[in-house]
């Protein structure tokens, strides 16, 4: 389970988070929606300790992430950043395996070599694109390619920052198919950010609406439609016309 | 405006000046701690050894040939003045081994490597790849730093005793083809004056200059700001930083070796 409790995030007079209250129970599939720029990012980040909260409490299965073994608690953890973030240094087979060809995971160059192959095909690339470096590959093939480098090593819990943008119908629907098998599956815990109201109904179990640094609504996608609150619905049904102002 | 402001713009600048000492000297000793506890990325060191020492070689062998020809037509001239003519293959040696050698290496070595470093991992921390590395349990530091501070560490010093050797034949072709040296005098010359410790103080000064400039490359890299403009700003920081420093540690460590 994750908690995120009172989380404040400020960077400089831009104060991003004001008060995040988020409970991810263990083996279910969280969403976060909400407007460009609103710190959806961020708040994955604070999870994981790559950015630092000013104030309050994240948990992760009770423990805090700032206490305790570094090590550990990365290793239960998978995430896709929003630019795939990919090591342009590595070939792309070696970017998915990083995991598995150093420190605890370590096993040998063959075996790490198939894994990752057979992770590139489940995110719907051929085992050709294994020896091209990443500035070889569309951009929606490298998002892929850093999805693939998530789930190499099976984490507990997978975050997915906007894991459909830039690719075609077809591949996200292979993607939130995947997605979905993961938590289903392998029971792991999922957090993806995804502006895709189509992704949205196919990973969520459960939904949480980020707006003006506070969670505005969160709870069960089947309640989605029905929430009654006005952000969310404009949201959902991208309406210019709402509590939220579209031209600022 | 204030009587004060002025003032108080220099003590601000002051202020952000002992600020930067103190995160350098942070970083440093970090890096070090680093070399004391596993795992160490082997891989990464033998590639930084590469990238630092192998590929600096054809630029600092020139730097070097250049610079011991045009110094030994100085000491020429200058010896000529009063009948001295004879120091120039001495002369030559022991300025090139104890000062230039490692000075104008160091620098070279701070052209081309402190900048491919600071833009390197700048690039890679403004595209979330340091983010990247740190989920998929890799310390950074560990990773990217410590290869490389430690193999400019190691390789410096090799490529300033190159150096020392293509520039002191700089100094000898121009001494035979140019000044009417004996070939054998000047080699001659050469050996009898140059002591052990002049050559090993100039590998010293190597070692410290390598460290300087890796470390800068890391610092700035790792500091960068966001964007191109961050990277070229932290590229443009490494340079300048690592330069001033090589000027800055030459002088102390001259001033520790040879003022007695
Ligand atoms: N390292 C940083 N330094 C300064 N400001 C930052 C930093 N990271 C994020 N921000 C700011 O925080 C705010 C939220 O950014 P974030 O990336 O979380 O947005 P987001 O909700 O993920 O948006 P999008 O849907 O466009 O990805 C933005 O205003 C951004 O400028
Ligand atoms: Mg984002």
């Amino acid at each position: 389970m994750i908690q995120l409790t009172d989380v404040h995030k400020a960077f400089g007079s831009n104060r991003v988070l004001r008060g995040v209250n988020l409970t991810i129970p263990k083996g279910t599939s969280m969403v976060i929606i909400g407007g460009s720029g609103t710190g959806k990012s961020v708040a994955l980040k604070c999870v994981l300790g790559l950015v630092r909260p000013d104030s309050g409490t994240i948990t992760v299965d009770g423990l805090n992430v700032e206490k305790g073994d570094r090590d550990a608690f990365l290793a239960k953890f998978g995430m896709l950043f929003q630019g795939g973030a990919l090591f342009d240094s590595l070939p792309v087979w070696q970017n998915v395996a990083f995991r598995l060809l150093r420190g605890s995971l370590k096993r040998p160059k063959d075996e790490a070599r198939e894994i990752a192959i057979e992770k590139l095909r489940r995110v719907g690339l051929k085992p050709d694109v294994a020896d091209k470096y990443p500035a070889e590959l569309s951009g929606g093939m490298q998002k892929r390619v850093g999805l693939a480098r998530a789930i190499a090593a099976e984490p507990e819990i997978i975050f997915f920052d906007e894991p459909t943008t830039g690719l075609d119908p077809i591949m996200s629907g292979v993607i939130n198919e995947l997605i979905r098998e993961i938590v289903v599956e392998m029971g792991a815990t999922a957090m993806t950010i995804t502006h895709d109201m189509t992704s949205v109904r196919a990973i969520a179990d459960n939904v949480a609406m980020l707006h003006d640094g506070v969670i505005k609504w969160t709870g069960p996608v089947a309640q989605m439609d029905d929430s009654g609150d006005p952000y969310l619905d404009q949201f959902i049904h991208g309406r210019a016309e709402g509590p939220i102002e579209a031209v600022r | 405006m204030n009587i004060t402001s002025p003032l108080a713009a220099v003590g601000r600048q002051v202020l952000a000046m002992l600020a930067l000492i103190g995160q350098v000297s942070i970083y440093a000793a970090q890096t070090v701690s680093h070399l004391l506890r596993p795992p160490f990325y082997g891989r990464e060191f033998l590639h930084a050894l590469v990238q630092i020492g192998w590929l600096s070689l054809p630029v600092v062998g020139m730097t070097t040939l250049f610079t011991g020809g045009a110094l030994a037509l100085q000491i020429y001239a200058g010896g000529a003045r009063f009948n001295a003519e004879a120091v120039v293959p001495s002369i030559v040696a022991i300025g090139m081994v104890r000062e230039l050698g490692p000075v104008l290496g160091g620098l070279m070595v701070a052209a081309r490597v402190a900048s491919s470093i600071a833009a390197e991992i700048g690039t890679m921390k403004v595209t979330e790849q340091i983010d990247a590395l740190v989920t998929l349990s890799t310390h950074p530091m560990k990773y990217l730093t410590l290869p490389r501070v430690l193999a400019a560490t190691l390789a410096v010093p090799v490529l300033v005793g190159v150096g020392d050797v293509i520039g002191i034949m700089g100094g000898y072709l121009v001494g035979i083809t140019r000044l009417d040296f004996n070939a054998a005098t000047y080699m001659k010359n050469t050996i009898d004056f140059l002591e052990t410790f002049d050559v090993v103080s100039g590998l010293i000064k190597g070692a410290a200059f390598g460290f300087i400039v890796a470390l800068m490359g890391c610092f700035y890299g790792m500091n960068s700001g966001r964007g191109a403009q961050g990277v070229g700003r932290a590229t443009k920081s490494a340079v300048v930083a690592a330069s001033v420093l090589i000027f800055a540690a030459n002088y102390l460590l001259t001033e520790l070796f040879f003022s007695a």
